[in-house]
């Protein structure tokens, strides 16, 4: 065998083991909803069944966690998209020190372990404000390093904005509030959409923040790390099956939108 | 204060910049900074009753830090969590940078759609979700000690749960992505005639990615280390679903002092160790590879 | 209702830079005056200033007589067409064109009958539902012409429309803007580098260079008597001596140059001894030998079909430029010749050397 044919074959494993590492251990656990054991395993193999489907459906405590997940996603994406947008804004306009020194610390929060940004708003809001763990601290927790998502997707769209278009919706006698609404506003409208996406799927797989400041509340990521821990069933395979395949649809909604706008983006171009 | 403002005043108008700023303020103040300060503050406080706060033993003192030193398991823990981390840096660093590499410069241009997209799927799905995929592999009824004992490497199955070589894997395969993704982006900017060139020279292929690849990909490398380390330093779910009593994370001591020990002092300060090793290893790595912060938040 | 524009000392200062220096001037209501000078040399800060987008440092800007110091680009007369052109891109041809009614509050139906005008203003009367981007470069142009025209502002604002055009389209939509000039009596300022521009289309033309304003005036004095060295270098092409005064008399100077002494006019009143310039344009050389006759050898010579522009250089190494009418017959000045040229006294000017670029 040729060495171009040898490294070609040696690619190509690599390829199948990497791939099979990432989906591999998805797979087994998906294929584990369907063995009819009590204890979530594809060995050994004791029948086909879709009764765990049927448990997780009268899990009501289940169905609890999901209404407070789908709570505090609408909540964070309400919060966070809007702070991180207006931060942009206004980081967009800055220069020099003052830019550097506000973009750090609004980028800090994700170079912050999650937990200390759960311990940091526990602790924070408990003594200024003595509001302890709760719906609310979760949505701040959250909110606190989610709107830097938002923020960076917004700055990115804002760098490519054409400041002129402002200059002439001013020009031709539009005051400074219309020519934002008319103008500048709809340019972000896709940065939004697509932070609020994020924004949503971020709040919703939380997991180390929400459990410091989460209180008495239980989301679904944290009912499923629960269920692991204590009480396992297959049940939980059933819910993991249920939500890896709504993500896997809209990662590819996602990816098929985020394409047709970048080669939409392209054919503008010149 | 007027003069840093100035262009956004021209641009949105007094109103409009008053409210961005409002809004900025309560994110960076309320959300970020001040708790941040807080937690520190906090942190350098003895826990004592309602009753003593703000008598003369409230005052600012070291010794919840002291706590980490003289407690033997806490700061071995520390330590494990420390050397666990960066273990799993590197080890995920090894596994991505070829994909990375062959993502970037060699998959054929009609693949690679899907490819990326193959990639970032997974990168969507929970980390708990990820995490519980190989709880279940790593189950002592599971499929890998099925597969080792069919295979004869085990006589009979083997406690693979609870210990911190469970912990480790699962890291490495939940962080996995957060390596490839910022290498690949680093790597997909650099001119593949620059390669041919070298190759063109006479380097082989170790020579071409010592001197052309890497030094290219470095903020790449760069930020997928942090994130990595960051991430593994700071993760509970996988000790706490992976784990076990005798493989213990720092981040669960954490949150004993909080939920079980009751002493938030005590855990305000451990949780500012963790930030600070975190910090610590940012700086190292911008260092090490001599990278800007703007290099980093992208 | 169209308005003059006065500028009265104005200054800019960026830090430590001044890029507009003590400008004075008067454009008057209804005229076709452009800003002419190199990138840099402050002429579209004195458009920004005019438009709102920047205050003076120092000095007063009067549109119809009124100060406009602190009034905001959107309550100004006036309105600007970007060099870019900055056409709205989520919005159809029409509802950019309107989008200066509509922010004022113009009612629909007398918003759809202005833009519709303003289409056959314009020669586009079926754009209207059309989107930015399907339009080709020259019809992007007379859509931000109408939009811009659509608030009918006493002074439209060009900032070098036309950079983007290739050639033909450029000189056609020079006749355009000039017509619709005419047609609208609305003052124009026009910004430009390019020279065919200013001198086609303006009524008027104020040269600048360094944030000061070299000479003002229409296009035949200030090619055919530029003020200063730069002018003179600048606006259309021009050969060069540079020397010492040695005699003045009659409004003639005569300058003592490498290649001999020369005479040309003397409008700045220079003596002998100052240090001088002298300017001759390619198509004022003769020949023949008059006045001022040089001996030179043929470089090359390009033929232009309507004109031919021979290339000499002196025995001290002075390159000069020629251009000659084609006759019909041999062409003159066959390559690597001898040749003698020469120009009258009158068609050259004497000017202080300053900043010729």
């Amino acid at each position: 065998m040729t060495a171009a044919g040898l490294r070609r074959l040696m690619t190509r494993a690599y390829l199948v083991v990497f791939f099979g590492y990432l989906f591999l251990p998805l797979g087994i656990m998906a294929a584990a909803t369907f063995n009819a054991s009590r204890f979530p395993t594809v060995t050994p193999w004791r029948g086909f069944t879709l009764d765990w489907f049927r448990v997780l459906a009268e899990d009501l405590r289940m169905w609890q966690a999901l209404g407070t997940s789908l709570l505090v996603g609408a909540a964070v994406v309400a919060v966070a998209v809007p702070l991180g947008i207006a931060a942009a804004l206004l980081l967009d306009r800055l220069h020099g020190r003052a830019r550097t020194l506000l973009y750090a610390v609004m980028v800090s929060p994700l170079l912050t372990p999650g937990i200390i940004i759960g311990i940091s708003t526990l602790v924070f809001w408990k003594q200024w404000f003595g509001v302890t763990g709760g719906l609310f601290l979760t949505v701040v927790a959250q909110s606190s390093f989610i709107a830097t998502y938002a923020m960076l997707m917004a700055l990115a769209r804002l760098q490519r904005f054409d400041t002129s278009l402002e200059e002439a919706a001013l020009d031709l006698g539009a005051s400074h509030w219309q020519a934002f609404r008319r103008i500048t506003l709809p340019y972000l409208m896709p940065a939004a959409y697509s932070s609020a996406l994020i924004a949503f799927l971020q709040s919703f797989e939380n997991y180390n923040t929400t459990l410091f400041v989460r209180g008495v509340e239980t989301t679904l990521t944290i009912y499923i790390a629960t269920k692991v821990r204590t009480g396992l069933t297959p049940a939980v395979n059933a819910l993991s099956l249920v939500l890896i395949a709504l993500t896997v649809l809209g990662a590819v909604a996602y990816e098929i939108m985020r394409r047709r706008e970048a080669r939409a983006a392209e054919h503008r171009a010149p | 204060m007027r003069a840093v403002l100035e262009p956004a005043l021209r641009r949105y108008g007094a109103p409009l910049t008053v409210t961005l700023l409002v809004m900025s303020a309560a994110w960076v103040l309320l959300m970020i900074a001040l708790p941040q300060l807080l937690m520190v503050d906090y942190s350098l406080r003895p826990m004592l009753p309602p009753s003593k706060l703000g008598g003369p033993e409230d005052v600012h003192t070291l010794r919840n830090y002291g706590t980490l030193w003289s407690n033997a398991i806490h700061l071995g823990i520390f330590l494990k969590t420390v050397w666990g981390s960066a273990l799993v840096t590197a080890v995920t660093l090894a596994l991505s940078y070829p994909m990375a590499f062959y993502l970037a410069q060699v998959a054929p241009k009609r693949k690679l759609p899907t490819l990326v997209l193959m990639l970032v799927v997974p990168f969507w799905i929970n980390e708990i979700l990820r995490t519980f995929a190989w709880y279940i592999i790593l189950a002592y009824n599971g499929p890998l000690n099925a597969l080792l004992v069919g295979l004869g490497v085990w006589a009979e199955p083997v406690r693979l749960l609870g210990g911190d070589g469970g912990v480790i894997a699962g890291m490495v395969y939940v962080y996995v992505l957060f390596m490839v993704l910022p290498i690949y982006n680093a790597i997909e900017t650099l001119d593949r005639h620059q390669i041919e060139a070298a190759h063109d020279l006479g380097a082989g292929w170790i020579a071409i990615h010592r001197r052309i690849v890497v030094p290219h990909a470095k903020p790449g490398i760069a930020v997928g280390c942090i994130m990595t380390f960051m991430l593994a330093a700071g993760s509970y779910a996988v000790p706490a679903l992976l784990g076990g009593p005798q493989s213990r994370w720092f981040t669960e001591i954490i949150y004993n002092w909080f939920f079980e020990g009751g002493n938030w002092n005590q855990g305000a300060a451990y949780a500012f160790i963790l930030l600070v090793l975190c910090v610590g290893f940012i700086l190292l790595m911008m260092r090490l590879f001599r990278v800007g912060l703007t290099d980093i938040a992208r | 209702m169209s308005r003059d524009v006065a500028l009265d000392r104005v200054t800019m200062r960026f830090g430590a830079i001044t890029a507009v220096r003590d400008v004075s001037l008067t454009i008057g209501a209804g005229e076709f005056f452009s800003f002419l000078g190199p990138s840099g040399c402050g002429k579209t800060t004195i458009l920004r200033m005019i438009s709102g987008f920047m205050e003076p440092t120092s000095g007063a800007i009067r549109i119809g007589g009124q100060d406009m110091r602190g009034i905001g680009p959107n309550k100004r007369p006036t309105a600007l067409i970007f060099q870019n052109l900055a056409l709205f891109p989520l919005m159809t041809v029409g509802e950019n064109i309107g989008f200066g009614l509509e922010v004022r509050g113009v009612p629909k139906v007398e918003r759809h009958s202005a833009v519709q005008r303003l289409l056959d203003l314009v020669a586009l009367p079926d754009a209207a539902d059309k989107r930015v981007t399907e339009l080709s470069g020259g019809q992007r142009q007379r859509v931000a012409i109408a939009r811009a025209l659509a608030v009918e502002p006493s002074v439209l604002l060009l900032d070098e429309p036309l950079s983007a055009l290739d050639l033909k389209l450029r000189q056609h939509m020079r006749a355009e803007l000039r017509a619709i000039q005419r047609r609208t009596g609305v003052t124009f300022i026009y910004i430009t580098h390019d020279q065919g521009e200013a001198l086609t289309m303006s009524d008027r033309i104020a040269v600048m260079n360094h944030g000061v304003i070299e000479q003002v005036g229409d296009g035949a004095s200030i090619y055919d008597h530029p003020d200063t060295a730069f002018v003179a270098a600048f606006v259309g092409e021009a050969n060069r001596f540079a020397g010492t005064v040695a005699e003045v008399a009659d409004g003639i100077a005569a300058l003592d140059t490498p290649v001999g002494r020369l005479l040309g006019r003397n409008p700045r009143g220079l003596r002998p001894g100052d240090r001088a310039v002298l300017f001759v344009r390619p198509e004022r050389m003769r020949e023949d030998g008059a006045e001022n006759a040089l001996a030179a050898r043929v470089s090359h010579c390009d033929f232009e079909g309507a004109f031919v522009t021979a290339v000499l250089e002196t025995a001290d190494g002075v390159r000069l430029q020629v251009h000659t009418p084609h006759r019909g017959g041999a062409l003159p000045f066959p390559p690597e010749s001898a040749a003698r040229v020469g120009f009258c006294a009158g068609d050259a000017v004497v000017l202080p050397p300053g900043d010729a670029a």
